[in-house]
């Protein structure tokens, strides 16, 4: 049994992710391979080489894949597919976009999100926004499967794979137009270490951005927010944790003036640490939370800052 | 332009969904029944770019067909996005809870009869939450995709679709016809009026059958069991940062 894992490219590197998908391959067979695709991507490749216990990296680059396109992505996919009895990749927004795509192209069905690999034919995934956890059973002879980063430790530096070039698809009938990235000198919220989140109890973007950046800057942490603050317009977009936002497990996770809806809870509640700071002795958040303060966050973060020195 | 919404019968997102003691699966006996959130914001888009509202031209949909796949009772479902404006409905009805694979093999099916320019649906259920229908789809009727749409402009014979990414938003041009997965912050679905629902009750909705569109839905994943999650077990309440600070310290995560 043989395992293509696609990597999550970050420019001339891979992102941690794609470690953490090798480590949930390696549970399927001990031939993994790793596709990169891109274009001008070969320090990315090298980089995937050095991933330890990888067969071979195969690197893909066509203008079409530089953006990640489903179309091009797929045909590219799909060409390497009968070397492979599985194929991988990070639930990251692009492997939810491209997997279904291949699945669809291969006929089978398409496994999301797993959490844990039960056998080379069974998975875990959870369903319900992570109030069920279903443990599911593949007939089809591929499988095509995203699997949460965030539920796998990262496989370890130390590889010497070799690189091989394949062939890249061109773009089909979608073109990139623009994207617009949110540049930050914070760790990525999905792979910080330390995580803090505040809630609508902000009460607007500019409170948010006063409590939430100097506490950030000073833990190194990334900042998050509830889909409420989000929906409220206090925190952009791509803050939310949460089942429609991000999921992250990050050593600490600071959650301020956060209530704890289930929908928060199921994108945080397999952090290592968990903090909640709320008025409401009441709050859900306290539930999951290992220790809580029950406060107005207005004077309890400043305390914090202080007793952080 | 014609608009094919797919929308699904879920359970309601207020409901807190209970595994069921033997496992096999979540108790839906006497649960609300909604229709899935993404759908929604599906058919509100769609009828918006029947009105002309927000920053679509009227007309920029012609009509607009919504199919659901599911029991007798999601009549219902498709009874609400007519109310809400969409012009007429499809029931194919199946009792069983078919995998994102039949569903898009079925959907491609009726794409091939009614030959809309634009399919546009939520980007996941909120009960399987697969995520994979749209792209499937896609993929099957070999069009282009644009998923996770936190904004769609129509012109031009494309869709000019902004995609809510991890790191931020990326655009891109699909020629139509094209297969659309709407995000959360697309738009906020209205409220159908009284008048709405009352005119909504005289549009028509058709009931097929599986079967009618010969299509193999045989099942290729089985479900071995499905358990609540591991619960978190509440911690301490600290009196202050400075307690908070010297145990966070000595839990070695500062």
């Amino acid at each position: 049994m043989a395992v293509l894992v696609i990597a999550d490219r970050d420019g001339d590197t891979v992102r941690d992710t794609t470690h953490k998908t090798v480590t949930a391959a390696l549970k399927l067979s001990s031939d993994v391979d790793i596709l990169v695709i891109g274009q001008g991507s070969k320090a990315a490749a090298d980089a995937a080489a050095r991933i330890a216990g990888v067969r071979k990296v195969l690197l893909a680059e066509s203008a079409g894949l530089g953006h990640q396109l489903a179309e091009a992505v797929t045909a590219t996919v799909t060409g390497l597919a009968d070397g492979y009895d599985a194929i991988l990749s990070p639930a990251t927004t692009d492997g939810k976009n491209f997997m279904p795509r291949i699945a669809a192209k291969l006929d089978v069905a398409p496994i999301s999100d797993i959490i844990e690999v039960v056998s080379n034919d069974t998975f875990v995934r959870p369903i319900y926004a992570g109030n069920a956890l279903e443990t599911v059973q593949s007939s089809d002879g591929k499988k095509v499967i995203t699997v949460r980063p965030t539920s796998f430790d990262a496989a370890a530096e130390g590889g010497s794979a070799k690189v091989e070039t394949v062939a890249g698809a061109d773009a089909g009938k979608a073109a990139f137009v623009s994207e617009e990235m949110v540049k930050s000198d914070r760790p990525e919220l999905g792979a910080a270490r330390i995580v803090v989140s505040g809630g609508r109890a902000m009460g607007s973007a500019e409170e948010f951005q006063a409590v939430m950046d100097p506490l950030a800057d000073r833990l190194g942490a990334a900042v998050g927010a509830s889909r409420a603050a989000v929906d409220a317009g206090y925190a952009p977009n791509d803050y939310q944790v949460g089942q429609t936002g991000k999921v992250v497990a990050p050593a600490l996770y600071i959650a301020i003036g956060i209530s704890g809806a289930i929908q928060h809870l199921a994108g945080m509640k397999d952090s290592k640490v968990i903090v909640a700071i709320n008025k409401d002795a009441d709050a859900p958040i306290f539930q999951v939370a290992d220790y809580g303060i029950v406060g107005d966050y207005k004077t309890v973060v400043p305390e914090l800052m202080k007793a952080l020195g | 332009m014609k608009v094919l919404v797919p929308v699904k019968r879920v359970i309601d997102y207020n409901v807190k969904a209970r595994v069921k003691a033997d496992q096999t699966g979540v108790d839906l006996a006497n649960v609300k029944m909604s229709m899935n959130p993404f759908d929604e914001i599906a058919v509100e888009e769609a009828v918006r770019m029947k009105e002309g509202k927000e920053h679509h031209a009227a007309g920029t949909a012609t009509e607009i067909v919504v199919v659901s796949i599911g029991v007798t009772q999601a009549q219902e479902t498709i009874r609400t996005a007519l109310a809400m404006g969409a012009d007429r409905g499809l029931l194919i009805q199946s009792d069983a809870d078919l995998e994102p694979l039949a569903v898009a093999k079925l959907l491609k099916a009726v794409v091939d009869e009614e030959k809309p320019d634009l399919v546009l649906l939520g980007k996941q259920s909120i009960d399987g939450d697969n995520n994979a229908v749209g792209q499937m789809l896609a993929a099957l009727l070999d069009w282009p995709q644009a998923t996770f749409a936190g904004k769609i402009v129509i012109g031009g014979g494309k869709a000019t679709v902004t995609r809510e990414v991890d790191g931020g938003l990326q655009t891109l041009s699909a020629t139509l016809p094209a297969v659309v997965s709407v995000d959360l912050r697309l738009n906020t679905p209205r409220y159908a009026s009284l008048p709405n629902i009352m005119k909504a009750k005289k549009k028509e909705i058709a009931v097929k059958a599986v079967a009618d569109y010969g299509v193999d839905t045989a099942p290729r994943l089985t479900v071995k069991k499905v358990t609540a999650p591991p619960t978190r077990s509440a911690g301490i309440k600290v009196a202050d940062a400075a307690e908070l600070v010297s145990k966070l310290k000595t839990a070695g995560v500062l």
